[in-house]
């Protein structure tokens, strides 16, 4: 019996907390790095902090780029979470110019270092953060914030933030200095998350218990 | 806007919670792995496992309280004391730590604090610093639980941390700790004015008052509890609910 979800190990990040969250929600998990694994999961989970160069040679390094990239045409579910989420955009600016699986076109760029007054921000942003989407929240139904409110508030910690090229990418924002951050980005099987899921109380579990269950959303 | 994160600081000495005042003359207080989650059920935003006498001993002995907790507690956990190298990181890291907050060690070698956020990201790195006000004003670093001076000036260290790469501060004030009578307002100031990151205040808090005081003319960005919470002076509802009234942004926890 193949596991619910395989969650990449990369050499980076702490899987620890991903992997428990998941268990905790009734999925069996495995931890791989092996291509053919990864290329059989039912869903597939991106993990990942740190920096990005260092993140796309840990994929690169085991020939996981081209394996990921196929699996998102699959069609079946997929997780960016953090850093992993950022590498599912084009490029990042992060410490120079650096390719990313360009699984979903866009670019990671710093998080806003002023607030719309012109003063400072924290950087890293750390912290919990109301979820909002860009338009209405109706976008989130049958998607990974299938059942959150407008105002729930996740948990994240991050120096950039990805901008998809494509508006009806963006999934989710959440305010820093009274400008939107991108929390959330999707196209179709394919999900990236900012914030750490497994890290955000009830909110996160329950957006873990709908990746899950996408194949069962209404 | 991000909120003002209400962090749990649980200090440990072997496998008890514990409080003293001033990082001294510690007291049992119970399983910490059971406050913990009790607090997690309350809406705590963070926890803070700090080993109270590890960097003494040479040891952490912290794993063991992690991993169980980390199985049924979904919030970031922080682990502090007797850190001293890369795989002392990787280690807690494993045991389902999400960050790693580091005092002596870090004084000792400042080093640790860029290789610890090369290898595992700033966003890994809390540099904990305790601080000790000097009559002229200013404030000594001190290291091994508030127990030995190391001639650093509080605020030049905390710049030099985050120029390393630390990506949140943790500063404890010994003289305040323990106390109940208020965090060290200025001491959370001035930090927070020399730091780009994120700063959490440690000790003193006794009152919901001190809360609002330090977030509002010491900058903070989270504060630490501990007493007040632990010997359920207060709840975390409660100082929730004063924050809100106070007009600061917190979580809302439904």
């Amino acid at each position: 019996m193949s596991a619910d979800v395989v969650v990449i190990d990369y050499g980076i990040g702490n899987l620890f907390s991903v992997r428990r969250a998941f268990e905790y929600c009734g999925a069996t998990v495995l931890v791989s790095s092996d291509a053919r694994e990864i290329s059989a999961a039912r869903r597939l989970v991106l993990p990942g902090v740190g920096a990005f160069a260092d993140g796309m040679r840990g994929l690169t390094d085991r020939c996981l780029d081209r394996v990921i990239q196929a699996y998102a045409d699959s069609g079946r579910p997929l997780l960016g979470i953090c850093l992993g989420m950022q590498m599912l955009a084009s490029f990042s600016e992060e410490f120079g110019e650096h390719r990313g699986l360009d699984i979903l076109p866009g670019r990671v760029v710093p998080v806003p270092a002023l607030n719309i007054h012109g003063e400072p921000l924290k950087v890293p942003h750390v912290g919990w953060a109301d979820l909002h989407a860009p338009t209405s929240e109706a976008v989130w139904r049958d998607t990974i914030l299938a059942g959150i409110q407008a105002g729930d508030a996740v948990y994240l910690t991050h120096s950039f933030e990805v901008k998809p090229d494509r508006a009806n990418h963006l999934l989710a924002c959440c305010d820093y200095g009274g400008r939107d951050v991108t929390a959330a980005i999707s196209d179709g099987n394919v999900y990236g998350v900012q914030f750490h899921p497994e890290k955000s109380g009830p909110v996160g579990l329950k957006i873990i218990d709908n990746f899950i269950k996408l194949d069962k959303l209404p | 806007m991000s909120g003002v994160r209400l962090i749990a600081r649980l200090d440990i000495k072997g496998v008890n919670l514990i409080k003293g005042i001033h990082l001294e003359g510690l007291r049992v207080i119970g399983d910490p792995r059971e406050f913990a989650q009790a607090y997690y059920r309350q809406g705590v935003d963070e926890i803070v496992y700090m080993d109270a006498v590890a960097s003494l001993y040479g040891r952490n002995s912290l794993h063991e309280i992690v991993r169980h907790t980390s199985h049924d507690v979904f919030v970031p956990l922080t682990v502090g004391g007797g850190v001293r190298s890369v795989d002392d990181v990787r280690e807690l890291l494993r045991s389902g730590a999400d960050k790693v907050a580091i005092n002596t060690a870090a004084i000792k070698n400042p080093q640790l604090i860029r290789d610890v956020a090369r290898v595992f990201g700033s966003q890994c790195m809390v540099l904990s610093i305790e601080a000790k006000r000097q009559a002229d004003g200013s404030w000594e670093a001190y290291i091994d639980n508030g127990r030995e001076k190391t001639g650093l000036d509080v605020i030049e260290w905390a710049r030099k941390g985050v120029a390393l790469g630390a990506g949140e501060i943790m500063v404890t004030s010994v003289d305040q700790e323990g106390t109940g009578k208020g965090f060290d307002v200025e001491l959370v100031r001035a930090v927070s004015a020399a730091s780009s990151v994120p700063v959490i205040a440690s000790g003193g808090m006794g009152k919901t008052e001190h809360l609002i005081e330090v977030v509002t003319r010491g900058q903070a960005d989270a504060v630490a509890v501990a007493g007040i919470l632990h010997y359920k002076r207060s709840s975390l509802p409660d100082i929730r609910a004063a924050a809100i009234a106070a007009g600061i942004e917190v979580r809302r926890v439904s």
